[in-house]
């Protein structure tokens, strides 16, 4: 009986640690922030839970597997969470790559983001320049030093 | 705290109340008196010091719908998992998909498990949620092609629609039903 348990518990454990190495891994190699994010839940959550039903029934005590139970759960409530925040800022500072985007429905939703005022890392420039700088009212710089590319 | 409103107020509070208490028992591991007591009493603390919000749209558990739900998302989750793993592994570049999907349901909790229930099953990613249209903006992280956005599109309806049944008050089960007769009609009507 001891030993069929440990070797499901073997299995979920390096499953669960090979899963969490794939999402290392996507993190790498993935194009961009978005895609990084899919490998930042979905087998990273797989593999914590399968590490943590791992550890569950090797350790053979209810106290400790009622925490591995709060730590799969709050895995499972918290890593979307994160995921979302991040894409949603990287998506609002054009960090996407967009001749890899199929469709895009969300296009420019945010209205006024196309100035793109405020808060945009220094070496950015505006995707469509020449209707920021017609709607923008020009300082004495000029658009600015981060010079359009294109 | 006001006085007519404590009836609904403790009510909408006891789900939370319940909640706070588990977790402090899991986390003390043992189930005795005192781990209630003390639980109880830092659930009530943390519930009056830092009270959340109010949510609209109410909820209503329903044991079928829940269970059809958590079979179906433990499943997902294991296809999910094993899929983006492969993708990490796989090389080359593939298409991504930006898409905005209507949803039906009207009630916050409901919208927060269903961006929640999103980003762990296969393919789609929470980017944006717009709360007074009720669309949802989801990152795909592979299609193929048109009809594969489209199906995809129709999994992150299918997600909602298990979430309704399970946790969906009676106007958003409505919602549901009218929406999707409305779409058999019109599938209908596309095959003649």
């Amino acid at each position: 009986m001891s030993a069929v348990l440990d070797v499901v518990s073997m299995t979920c454990l390096v499953a669960g640690a090979f899963l969490c190495l794939t999402a290392g891994l996507g993190l790498v190699r993935f194009p961009d922030v978005l895609s990084r994010m899919h490998a930042g839940t979905k087998p990273q959550v797989l593999g914590v839970l399968l590490v943590m039903v791992g550890a569950a029934l090797r350790l053979q005590g209810w106290s400790n597997a009622w925490m591995l139970l709060l730590v799969a759960a709050f895995q499972m409530l918290t890593a979307p969470v994160s995921a979302h925040m991040i894409s949603r800022v990287a998506y609002r500072r054009r960090h996407v790559r967009r001749d890899l985007l199929l469709v895009d429905e969300f296009g420019a939703a945010p209205a006024g983001d196309r100035l793109y005022v405020g808060d945009e890392p220094g070496d950015a420039p505006p995707e469509e320049p020449e209707i920021a700088i017609a709607e923008h009212v020009v300082d004495d710089r000029g658009p600015g030093d981060g010079a359009p590319r294109r | 705290m006001t006085g007519p409103a404590t009836p609904s107020r403790l009510r909408t509070q006891l789900p939370l109340l319940v909640w706070l208490v588990l977790v402090w028992m899991l986390l003390w591991g043992t189930l005795s008196w005192a781990n209630l007591v003390s639980g109880a009493a830092v659930a009530l603390l943390v519930t009056l010091l830092l009270p959340l919000p109010s949510t609209t749209g109410g909820t209503r558990v329903r044991l079928v719908g829940l269970l059809d739900f958590a079979g179906h998302f433990l499943l997902d989750l294991f296809v999910s998992g094993a899929q983006v793993a492969w993708l990490a592994l796989r090389p080359g570049l593939r298409h991504s998909a930006i898409v905005r999907v209507q949803l039906r349901t009207n009630s916050d909790l409901v919208l927060t498990m269903v961006a929640e229930a999103l980003s762990l099953v296969p393919g789609s990613l929470v980017l944006d949620l717009d709360r007074e249209e009720r669309s949802i903006a989801v990152h795909l992280l592979h299609v193929r092609d048109r009809d594969h956005v489209e199906q995809e599109r129709a999994d992150v309806l299918v997600v909602e629609a298990r979430l309704i049944r399970a946790f969906g008050s009676a106007e958003d089960r409505e919602a549901l039903e009218r929406d999707l007769a409305e779409r058999g009609r019109r599938v209908e009507g596309t095959v003649p």
